[in-house]
């Protein structure tokens, strides 16, 4: 017998019977299963069809990330960082960079803080993206929806590509401004692609908002309480799908977010509907960043020449630095003791924390929905085991 | 039978063919692979099958949910001791023939992770892998190489007498031992029987 199997082991026989609500029967969904976004296991009590228990078991992608980050330098870390959430290694990059420079008091140049917030925002357009054409997936719209949803992600990861050399794994950012300068050509490309997207969101909105069975599918399901929402600490796009206005970038004011014009789009049911098209409408208010940060981007160095960030050496302190990703808050906490490698690396990850009401959610709903309910979290297992 | 009988028979529409041919060029073009992700890697996977790099040219794109319906285990990322005796696990409830391609740096040897504890140090140590791609996570195109080279290992793979397919060896096994959890590592920490590191020479 493996560990994985342990609890079911321990555990009483596998029908556990209750007299009001007849015979529960304990269902482990995943590791392997093709709609928990990797490798997450959920141990469930199902009555019929209905979950009437969920226990997530996590520790399946376990890598290690902070006790390597602690045995690395700063800037070893960077790469390590990209490997957190997939998805995103450009913010996951940022907020890295931002708490090092809060560490050792950095300025960053114009330029970079520019091109910091155009690939931003480019990495929220692909995730959400990417999280929309999943979740259709994982509703039973197999195959189509997720390939238009790829056909617009290869677009964005080529930016990535040919400006870091890498499609997912970027490792663009460094702490004191960015690796290397992006060309006019790049620029007017990203412009290209940024002009390009509202028309293929217009063809996806439509198909949320007015297909039937998604209504149905996703309406009333997995709802939580704002209150829930705030004590739990979720962050992010399904926080604020239960109307609660929070949004780092307003909030914080990191970088030059104020410089901009955005409306924080909010919902008030807290349903998976709301968290849906909070996406959607999110990637309006991305494009819209996008275009003011074209226009204004200045010319200049793109790294701050006093930063040596070989055999890089911060003062003794803490710090904290917290961006918001496009799954949540995603903060990185620092403690240096003056050598060269942090003596404390801690990682806040936005999926893991919004997992935590998974069990909320899923309560009283069926199984197909506990799926949909996952899916509306955007969890990413790198970030959540790390 | 000889090149000039073989061009004469075509020319008359008859099509000669040996069965191992024929069994092989059905398999190669119609590998199922497991739908079946572990960490970054899959992401490139499914990029894979999605719209620009398009896998079903290849004949792989029926990805399945299940591992009694899949020929193919694509071991899409970083395997930790926590998970290694799942996918081995899966390996197993595959129906044979079946293969392995490991994925990216991790599933090779554990990769960037390598010095974690928690992080299995190549996915070799317990199931057979057919093809290797390196890369953190390597391009689409490498997956479709890996998908290539497989296809040419299989279209070389005989049926009778010496040399025959191991899926067809009676004597070989098909199944592995699930690893398990001691009291600090996984046991047994590699299979003897499959994981034969090369022997480092020291003078």
């Amino acid at each position: 017998m493996s560990v994985g199997f342990h609890e079911l082991a321990e555990a009483p026989p596998r029908a556990m019977s209750s007299r009001l609500e007849g015979e529960l029967l304990e269902v482990s969904l995943g590791p392997q299963h093709p709609s928990t976004h990797g490798v997450f296991r959920m141990n469930v009590a199902l009555d019929g069809e209905i979950v009437r228990k969920l226990k997530p078991v996590f520790g399946y992608l376990h890598r290690n990330h902070e006790q390597i980050g602690e045995n690395t330098s700063y800037l070893g870390s960077m790469p390590y960082t990209d490997r957190l959430d997939y998805f995103c290694s450009m913010t996951n990059n940022w907020a890295y960079a931002l708490s090092v420079e809060k560490l050792a008091g950095i300025e960053v140049p114009e330029r970079a803080e520019y091109l910091r917030v155009i690939l931003a925002e480019l990495t929220r357009l692909q995730n959400h993206t990417s999280l929309l054409g999943f979740l259709l997936s994982d509703m039973g719209a197999w195959g189509t929806p997720l390939m238009y949803a790829f056909r617009e992600r290869e677009k964005i990861l080529d930016l990535f590509e040919s400006l870091s050399g890498s499609r997912m794994m970027c490792d663009y950012m460094r702490f004191g401004g960015c690796r290397v300068d992006a060309g006019a050509d790049w620029m007017e490309r990203a412009e290209k692609v940024a002009d390009g997207f509202p028309r293929f969101l217009d063809e996806f909105e439509k198909l949320i908002t007015s297909n039937e069975i998604l209504l149905a599918r996703t309406q009333e399901v997995g709802r939580i309480s704002a209150e829930l929402a705030v004590n739990a600490g979720l962050t992010g796009p399904i926080l604020r799908a239960c109307g609660v206005n929070y949004d780092l970038r307003k909030v914080d004011g990191y970088g030059i977010y104020p410089r901009f014009k955005f409306r924080v789009p909010l919902g008030d049911h807290g349903d998976c509907y709301d968290r849906l098209m909070m996406r959607a409408l999110e990637m309006r208010e991305s494009l819209g960043i996008l275009q003011q940060a074209f226009a204004q981007i200045p010319a200049g160095p793109v790294m701050n020449p006093k930063v040596k960030i070989r055999a890089f050496k911060p003062p003794a302190g803490e710090a904290y630095g917290r961006i918001e990703g496009p799954k949540g808050e995603l903060g990185f906490y620092l403690i240096s003791d003056g050598s060269a490698n942090p003596y404390r690396y801690r990682v806040r990850p936005p999926s893991f924390i919004n997992l935590t009401v998974l069990e909320d959610m899923c309560l009283g709903h069926t199984v197909a929905d506990v799926m949909v309910i996952l899916g509306s979290i955007d969890i990413v297992m790198g970030e959540v085991d790390r | 039978m000889n090149e000039g009988l073989l061009s004469e028979l075509k020319k008359q529409g008859i099509f000669v063919t040996s069965l191992q041919e024929l069994y092989n060029w059905g398999r190669l073009n119609s590998i199922w692979p497991l739908q079946f992700g572990l960490a970054c890697c899959a992401i490139e996977m499914i990029a894979t099958a999605a719209s620009r790099y398009d896998l079903a040219r290849f004949g792989g794109e029926v990805f399945r949910p299940s591992p009694r319906q899949a020929d193919l285990i694509i071991v899409a990322g970083t395997v930790t001791k926590k998970m290694a005796p799942q996918v081995v696990r899966l390996y197993n409830q595959m129906p044979d023939p079946k293969y392995v391609i490991a994925m990216g740096a991790c599933a090779i040897s554990g990769g960037p992770f390598k010095q974690g504890y928690n992080v299995l140090k190549g996915i070799d140590r317990y199931i057979p892998v057919d093809v290797y791609i390196p890369g953190c996570p390597p391009r689409p195109e490498a997956l479709l190489h890996a998908f290539m080279e497989l296809q040419r290992k299989i279209e070389e793979q005989r049926l009778t007498g010496a040399g025959k397919a191991d899926h067809l060896e009676a004597s070989l096994p098909s199944e592995f031992p699930v690893p398990a959890f001691g009291e600090h590592d996984l046991q047994p920490p590699a299979n003897p029987a499959l994981f034969r590191p090369p022997a480092v020479e020291r003078n």
